[in-house]
């Protein structure tokens, strides 16, 4: 059997891929169809981001503007959500709160997977003593109790928007590299990652183009439940008083 | 013929001195430029090992703990990581077992196979991707400028290996090591996968070596044999003479146990008895011995080295007979 260009038409090339539904809408009703409950999510995600991103226009009243005379107010027409002790618009104050937590909760998301990832990925590649002496440091980091070491920092550095992306973002990212880790270990081991050695690529090449694209499913749930996760604790702590200062609205500090 | 790659005394071996495993012992082979050497052995018999140690890709806990690997007259186990990186895929390029699982699926087929021109080359993606479909083309893959854009998922295996030829072949290398290129797929594949991949290293002049269980596919495509049983090369001889002439008595039970035409199809096919011997604890003297049918009390004593039979580099391992 000899092979040749016009003996070994092994794969006719098929018509492109149809669409059935070209365009957003035909997307969005795919979506709608297969999978309901995730565009249910997506529509509660979008409407906050919608009232986040609109807050100031929204707004009813201005978030500081107090009116001493309608102070803890219940809900009503005029105040939707009612008042709070100083008369202030608890409904204006969650749309600006939405802006500060979301910001905060995506930044701080973001800067821990960064963290988890490059750590993840070094620990994971190379294997080996490396990995042995990140994964101790690991441990000897998740030990700390969170909350702890974030009243200790801020007690020190004052509270603000900027120490709580750094510390948790730390927090965060240092342990959820065990995550990363694990599924670098299992990507590690394909047979394409020995290919790409065999080509002679190089580690960061590897890391960056074949192991990195490979784990990308992993990278983005770790990345959106920090994001949950990071609201949660910004709430606690603004409402202990060692989040974002007052009179900044934010979920927590209402 | 000039030696392009030499292999000698290799030992390998697994874990930490001094209870590693020694997996490959006292391997030596060499190939030229234009020549096909195969290396054939059964499962554990060392000889991947032995591929994946040429180019310095043992992973944990392998180590080259004897023996030099002479590569157009530099020890490759004495260079750097950095020289060795621009060795790997320029000058000597692997081709893997499992087509399904050696391309990243996450990349489309056009970036891999550029991907080793542009390491080595450092031309531009435009220009690499011009050649990555002018190797596809080489490869016998259609319509290769819309391929390009696909991914491996959307190959059949036998593409998979094609492409896999393709990316081995970019930087037209001296020397192609292809470990069980055609294992994992079916034989009319194989046949035309084989065919390629002799032809292409013919008209590169480039030197070939064959890893492979398949004695059927040696008989074909190789010069030159080496037979591999429990880490060590027992015999080695061109491909003719082995065919023509086994001496090693685990080659004369691989060569009767392939059924033939001749075979009556109701006979069982012959078997050597036995279980190919744990690396990691030989029986003293041949490691052969315990399964073998000439075996005598004088085959325990040691393990018999290589030594020459007949004429023309035909050289096996076995004490028993002359």
């Amino acid at each position: 059997m000899t092979v040749s260009p016009t003996t070994t038409n092994l794969v006719q090339p098929g018509p492109p891929r149809a669409a059935p539904n070209a365009g957003l809408a035909g997307f969005l009703r795919e979506l709608v169809r297969r999978k309901p409950l995730g565009a249910i999510g997506g529509a509660v995600f979008l409407i906050f981001v919608f009232f986040g991103v609109f807050a100031d226009l929204l707004a009813p009243y201005g978030i500081n503007e107090t009116n001493l005379r309608a102070r803890l107010e219940g809900p009503s027409l005029s105040h939707l959500f009612g008042t709070d002790h100083i008369g202030r618009d608890v409904f204006s104050r969650v749309l600006k709160g939405a802006q500060v937590s979301m910001i905060v909760a995506v930044v701080t998301s973001a800067f821990a997977t960064v963290v988890s990832v490059a750590i993840g990925a070094i620990a994971g590649y190379f294997g080996g003593r490396l990995d042995s002496v990140i994964q101790r440091f690991v441990d000897a980091w998740m030990t700390f109790p969170d909350l702890v070491l974030l009243i200790v920092v801020i007690s020190v550095l004052g509270p603000g928007a900027t120490q709580i992306i750094v510390i948790l973002g730390l927090l965060y990212g240092i342990g959820g590299s065990r995550i990363v880790r694990g599924a670098v270990l299992s990507v590690r081991e394909n047979t394409y990652t020995r290919a790409a050695q065999s080509i002679g690529a190089g580690w960061g090449h590897i890391i960056w183009r074949h192991i990195l694209p490979n784990i990308a499913p992993v990278v983005i749930v770790v990345f959106t439940t920090r994001i949950s996760a990071v609201i949660l604790v910004e709430a606690g702590l603004s409402f202990l008083g060692l989040g974002i200062a007052a009179p900044a609205p934010t979920w927590g500090g209402m | 013929m000039s030696t392009l790659l030499r292999v000698e005394d290799l030992s390998i071996a697994f874990g930490e001195a001094p209870d590693d495993v020694r997996v490959v012992e006292s391997v030596t082979f060499d190939v030229a430029r234009g020549e096909t050497l195969a290396i054939v052995g059964e499962s554990g018999s060392g000889k991947s090992v032995t591929a994946l140690s040429i180019l310095g890709l043992l992973g944990h806990g392998g180590s080259i703990v004897d023996g030099s690997i002479c590569f157009g007259g530099v020890d490759l186990h004495t260079l750097d990581e950095a020289a060795v990186r621009r060795i790997r895929g320029n000058e000597i390029s692997m081709i893997f077992q499992e087509p399904m699982t050696s391309l990243n699926p996450a990349l489309t087929i056009g970036k891999q196979v550029a991907e080793p021109i542009r390491i080595h080359r450092g031309v531009s993606w435009k220009e690499a991707l011009e050649e990555a479909a002018q190797l596809l083309e080489r490869v016998s893959i259609p319509d290769p400028r819309q391929r390009l854009k696909d991914y491996p998922h959307q190959f059949s295996g036998g593409m998979r290996q094609r492409v896999m030829i393709a990316m081995a072949l970019a930087c037209s290398p001296a020397l192609i090591i292809a470990d069980e290129p055609t294992t994992a797929l079916d034989v009319t594949v194989q046949a035309q996968v084989l065919n390629l991949l002799k032809t292409l290293t013919r008209e590169m002049n480039s030197a070939l070596v064959l890893i492979t269980h398949d004695l059927g596919v040696v008989a074909q495509y190789a010069d030159k044999v080496a037979v591999m049983y429990a880490g060590g090369i027992v015999e080695t001889a061109t491909a003719q003479e082995l065919y023509r002439n086994p001496k090693h008595p685990y080659t004369l039970g691989l060569m009767a146990s392939i059924p033939g035409a001749s075979v009556n199809p109701r006979s069982r096919l012959k078997a050597i008895d036995g279980s190919p011997p744990d690396v990691a604890n030989l029986p003293d003297g041949c490691p052969f011995a315990p399964r073998c049918q000439f075996a005598h009390e004088g085959c325990t004593a040691f393990r018999p080295p290589l030594r020459a039979v007949g004429g023309g580099g035909h050289m096996m391992a076995c004490v028993g007979y002359d």
